[in-house]
C-alpha cells in the first residue's frame, strides 16, 4: 500500500482553536499536531455495511406509533471521494433536533417540546455507486448558551466512515439560505467561504415529491488518495 | 440521480455537539438501536483479551463528560479486517473498531485484544497499537491519538514514538495495571502533560 492521503485536503477544516466558539479554548490542543506518514494502521479502516443497518433505519418519521410533526423533508446525496470516485457501502450516521429545535438527549435544557414520535437519529449505507438517502423532518433553530441570544442554524448532524480511519469524518448540513450563517461561530469556524458553502445543502425541485416531502441535497465529499486534480464533468 | 455541479474539496468537519450520544454511543440510555459497541470482542477472536481504560480532561484539568472516542486496531497477528489489508485474515468476524461515550467523571473504557505488530510503509514492524480517534462538544475536528502499551519492548524502535519529543512520549503509552488484564491512559487535550495528536 504505498498512497497517501493528502494532508493538504484538511486545511479545509476548521482549526482546533476557534475562540468564537467558546467550547473549544478549553479543549483544543496548544501543541502542534505532529505530521506522521501514513502507515497500514492509518491507511485501512472499519467496514460496516448493510448488516448494521435495520429496516426502515433511513426513515425518522416511521420509529413511532405516529408520525413526527414537523416539515416532511427527504435528504439525499452522493458520497464521493476528491478524486470524484463515488463510496460505495459506507455507513452514513444522523442525528438531529425535532422540528422545535429540540433533542432527545437528557442534557438539552431549551424549553420546545419533545415529540413522542420523534428520536431524530438514522443510519443508512450508500449504495454502490456511493449514493445514500433519508426521510425525516426539518430540525427547528435552538437557542445555546455561546454568547448573547445565540441561536443554532437549522442542522442535520453527519457522520461517515470512507474507506480508511483518515477519512472519518462528522459535519454537519445546512439548509439554503438561512439568516443565522452569519451569526453561527461554528458554521464560520470553517475559514474558506467556498468550503463552508460545501456543508450547505441544495433544495432539490427534481426530487421533491409531489403533495408529500420536500427535498435536498447533501453531496459528502472525503479525502482522496491519489494526487490526480478533481475533474469537473 | 442526477449530478449537480461537482464541488472541488471536501467537505469541512464540524463538532458532534453535546447531543450526540443518543444517535451514536452504546450503552442503551436512549430507544435506540446500537451499531456499535464499546468491545472489539468476536467469539472466534484469538489474542490476549484486554481492557484500556482512563479519563479525558480538559485544559483547566477537568473530566470531560461529553466525548466519544473510537479506537481501530489490527487482530493478535498484526492484521486489519478490511478488504484493503491483502493479508489472509483468521479472526473471520474481527472487526477491530470500537466507540465508547465518555460518563459523567470523563471515564471510557474498551473491551478488546492486544494487537499484534503492524508494519510500517518501509516493513519494519511497529510497536502494538491502538489507533484513536477523540471526538467531542468543544472540538471542531476530531483529534487522531495512537495507544501503545506499557509492556512491550518494541515501543524502543516504534518508527512513530521516535517521531515524538522523548518527554512527551508517555502520553501516548497505556500502563499495565499490575496482576490484571487492564491498561489505563488519561487523555488530555491540553496544558502541559497535553495527550500527543497526529497531524494524519
Ligand atoms: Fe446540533
Amino acid at each position: 500500500m504505498t498512497f497517501i492521503y493528502r494532508t493538504d485536503s484538511n486545511k479545509a477544516h476548521p482549526l482546533p482553536l476557534s475562540p468564537e466558539y467558546k467550547s473549544s479554548i478549553k479543549r483544543a490542543p496548544n501543541k502542534a499536531l505532529i505530521p506522521m506518514r501514513h502507515t497500514l494502521s492509518e491507511l485501512t479502516g472499519p467496514v460496516y455495511g448493510h448488516e448494521t443497518v435495520r429496516e426502515g433505519d433511513n426513515d425518522l418519521t416511521t420509529q413511532h406509533a405516529g408520525e413526527p410533526i414537523g416539515e416532511r423533508i427527504i435528504v439525499h446525496g452522493h458520497v464521493r471521494d476528491e478524486d470524484g470516485r463515488g463510496v460505495p457501502n459506507s455507513l452514513v450516521e444522523i442525528w438531529q433536533a425535532n422540528s422545535c429545535g429540540r433533542y432527545v438527549h437528557v442534557r438539552d435544557q431549551h424549553p420546545a417540546p419533545l415529540d413522542p414520535n420523534f428520536t431524530g437519529a438514522g443510519r443508512t449505507v450508500s449504495d454502490a455507486a456511493g449514493y445514500y438517502r433519508f426521510v425525516s423532518i426539518k430540525p427547528g433553530a435552538y437557542p445555546w448558551g455561546n454568547h448573547h441570544n445565540a441561536w443554532r442554524p437549522a442542522h442535520i448532524h453527519l457522520s461517515v466512515f470512507g474507506h480508511s480511519f483518515v477519512t472519518r469524518l462528522v459535519t454537519q448540513m445546512y439548509f439554503p439560505n438561512d439568516p443565522l450563517f452569519p451569526f453561527d461561530p461554528i458554521f464560520n469556524s470553517v475559514p474558506d467561504e467556498k468550503a463552508r458553502a460545501r456543508m450547505v445543502s441544495s433544495f432539490d425541485l427534481e426530487n421533491t415529491q409531489p403533495e408529500w416531502a420536500l427535498c435536498y441535497r447533501f453531496d459528502i465529499v472525503l479525502r482522496g488518495k491519489n494526487a490526480t486534480p478533481m475533474e469537473n464533468h | 440521480m442526477q449530478d449537480s455541479v461537482k464541488p472541488s474539496g471536501i467537505t469541512p468537519s464540524q463538532t458532534v455537539g453535546p447531543f450526540f450520544k443518543y444517535g451514536l454511543t452504546p450503552n442503551g440510555e436512549y430507544a435506540w438501536n446500537d451499531a456499535f459497541t464499546n468491545s472489539t470482542l468476536t467469539p472466534d477472536v484469538t489474542g490476549e483479551r484486554i481492557r484500556i481504560e482512563g479519563r479525558v480532561f480538559d485544559g483547566d484539568g477537568a473530566a470531560v463528560p461529553d466525548c466519544m472516542l473510537e479506537i481501530w486496531q489490527a487482530d493478535a497477528q498484526g492484521r486489519f479486517a478490511d478488504p484493503q489489508d491483502k493479508r489472509a485474515l483468521p479472526n473471520a468476524s474481527f472487526r477491530g473498531f470500537a466507540r465508547c461515550g465518555t460518563d459523567k467523571d470523563g471515564n471510557y473504557a474498551f473491551d478488546t485484544i492486544k494487537p499484534g505488530a503492524v508494519p510500517d510503509p518501509d516493513g519494519k514492524p511497529q510497536a502494538p497499537h491502538v489507533l484513536v480517534a477523540v471526538f467531542g462538544r468543544g472540538m471542531l475536528r476530531h483529534l487522531y491519538t495512537r495507544i501503545y502499551f506499557s509492556d512491550e519492548a518494541g515501543n524502543a524502535a516504534d518508527p512513530v514514538l521516535a517521531l515524538v519529543p522523548a518527554d512527551r512520549r508517555a502520553t501516548l503509552i497505556a500502563a499495565r495495571v499490575a496482576g490484571q488484564a487492564v491498561y489505563r491512559l488519561d487523555l488530555r487535550l491540553q496544558g502541559g502533560e497535553e495527550t500527543v495528536f497526529f497531524d494524519v
